[in-house]
């Protein structure tokens, strides 16, 4: 996949995978890491 | 050579229409990689079982041996970030980060070999070494782009970045302890597979920052961005040469302010388990402690971006004056807490304090632009880390020593972090007193305009 370089600007969908690409796994590792916290309040 | 010019910094400026917001994926690309430096005590248990895959036979590694692995790291990252800073700066991001892919992903590369070959040299020379200097310069690689990017919130874009460094541990640990379980066989325990497989990840993750990071053309400005008219005292719009920057006393004031806050809170952070399980015994299991170290992590994370962010608007000196003052309250009042048993508020405490952490380390990138302008940040950066390393061992050398000697002379565990908390308010005191001294770097010591341009390559 080419990203943007040449001009004629960034698009939606590169904004939409490019954020997607680091927030999925950061999600991820937040719910993973949520789900072992709530051991705190049983 | 041709082909690695694309590396180049002149390679790297960004045409007309390009959107910011493409630069803080980029930079989290390589924070989230590197932050599984966090998380690589989940492979120690492991790997003290090569030999004996049940349990340690004679010839295994020992869990003090294998320590070293994680301390070579941190060391190395701070050594690097200093050394190499000025190299990140001119060079630009993208070749960088590039390096940064090589040397994080290599370090593993080389690990898996010495686990495979039962080596601890090699590990500590991949992961330690190679892998450290990947740390040292992925860290400070995106820092001055993203300030030049968003001269606007330079403190809610570096607490972007910085926060993915804090979130990179919350992927990298489920993560490997899946990897793991995949690899693991009756003659393997799977760790030299999950470091391949780590290290490809890893590099491939950050190369794509690499590609798709850009710095701003000469001259450039958001849109509808006005500087200030009236420059604030605080708020530097010349530039400070990165070692002429380590001349002045405002960079070792910042050194302490950034030392003390970490130390308080590193401390806290690697004994937190231990110590709600002996402040509430019989209330806190270890499966609830590590509850609390899962939230401990959230809030180290979040309080990142929230720090950070709320620095663009109440000012850097003032967000350091709340983590000190609020700190200092706050660490008072846990051995109360833990006294009257109201684990409730002994955990929020804690929670605000490591959010507060968190905050200090996204906070200090846009503080040094403040004071030393955006041309060098990177490289000044760099070298402030190195107060990070030597809170990286008073912290948890602090709550270690003192909470045995306590126990020594007869303290019951659950009041034997009483003193640490007393000690740690006092360090934020320090910290108050250092903080509240930044003074606006002396004209002496700018750079004259043309340096700057010669600098930056614009005739």
């Amino acid at each position: 996949m080419a990203f943007n370089n040449n001009g004629d600007g960034t698009t939606t969908l590169e904004l939409v995978l490019a954020w997607g690409f680091v927030g999925i796994p950061l999600l991820w590792g937040i719910y993973e890491t949520l789900v072992h916290a709530m051991k705190l309040f049983h | 050579m041709g082909l690695l010019s694309i590396l180049d910094r002149s390679h790297t400026i960004a045409k007309p229409g390009f959107n910011r917001w493409m630069v803080p994926p980029a930079a989290l690309c390589i924070h989230l990689c590197i932050g599984q430096v966090y998380a690589f005590s989940v492979f120690n248990l492991p790997m003290t079982k090569l030999l004996g895959i049940t349990k340690s036979a004679p010839g295994d590694w020992k869990l003090t041996e294998l320590g070293w692995i994680f301390s070579i790291a941190i060391f190395v990252l701070g050594f690097s970030a200093a050394l190499l800073g000025r190299w990140v700066e001119e060079g630009g991001p993208r070749r960088t980060m590039f390096a940064a892919a090589l040397c994080f992903g290599g370090g593993f590369l080389v690990s898996a070999l010495g686990v495979w070959v039962h080596q601890l040299w090699l590990v500590y020379l991949g992961y330690g070494l190679l892998g450290g200097i990947g740390l040292g310069l992925g860290y400070i690689a995106p820092v001055s782009t993203l300030i030049k990017w968003f001269p606007d919130r330079p403190g809610m874009a570096t607490g972007m970045a910085i926060m993915g460094f804090g979130g990179g541990a919350m992927i990298a640990s489920p993560l490997s302890v899946w990897l793991m379980s995949v690899f693991s066989t009756p003659t393997h325990v799977g760790v030299a597979k999950t470091f391949v497989v780590l290290g490809i990840v890893y590099a491939i993750f950050m190369l794509v920052g690499s590609a798709i990071v850009r710095v701003p053309a000469p001259g450039w400005k958001p849109e509808g961005y006005v500087a200030p008219a009236q420059p604030k005292k605080l708020i530097t719009t010349r530039d400070v040469y990165v070692y002429q920057a380590l001349k002045t006393p405002q960079f070792w004031l910042i050194w302490i302010v950034l030392c003390l806050n970490v130390t308080a809170g590193i401390g806290v952070l690697g004994q937190a388990s231990a110590m709600s399980q002996e402040m509430f015994p019989g209330r806190v299991t270890a499966a609830t402690a590590g509850g609390f170290v899962g939230l401990l992590s959230i809030f180290n994370m979040a309080g990142r971006f929230f720090w950070a962010s709320t620095s663009d608007f109440i000012g850097r000196k003032n967000t350091y004056f709340v983590f000190f003052v609020l700190g200092f309250v706050l660490y008072s009042l846990v051995p109360y807490f833990g006294g009257h048993g109201n684990l409730p508020l002994f955990v929020l405490c804690f929670l605000i304090i490591i959010s507060m952490y968190g905050g200090g380390f996204a906070t200090v990138p846009a503080y040094l632009k403040d004071m030393f302008g955006t041309r060098y940040v990177g490289a000044i950066h760099g070298w402030l880390i190195t107060a990070w390393s030597i809170a990286g061992v008073l912290g948890p050398v602090l709550v270690n020593y003192i909470r045995q000697y306590q126990i020594e002379s007869g303290v019951p565990k659950a009041h034997a972090y009483n003193v640490t908390m007393y000690i740690m308010a006092g360090l934020l005191v320090v910290g108050f007193i250092a903080n509240f001294l930044i003074r606006a770097v002396d004209d002496r010591h700018h750079m004259a305009i043309e340096t700057v341009d010669e600098a930056v390559g614009v005739a």
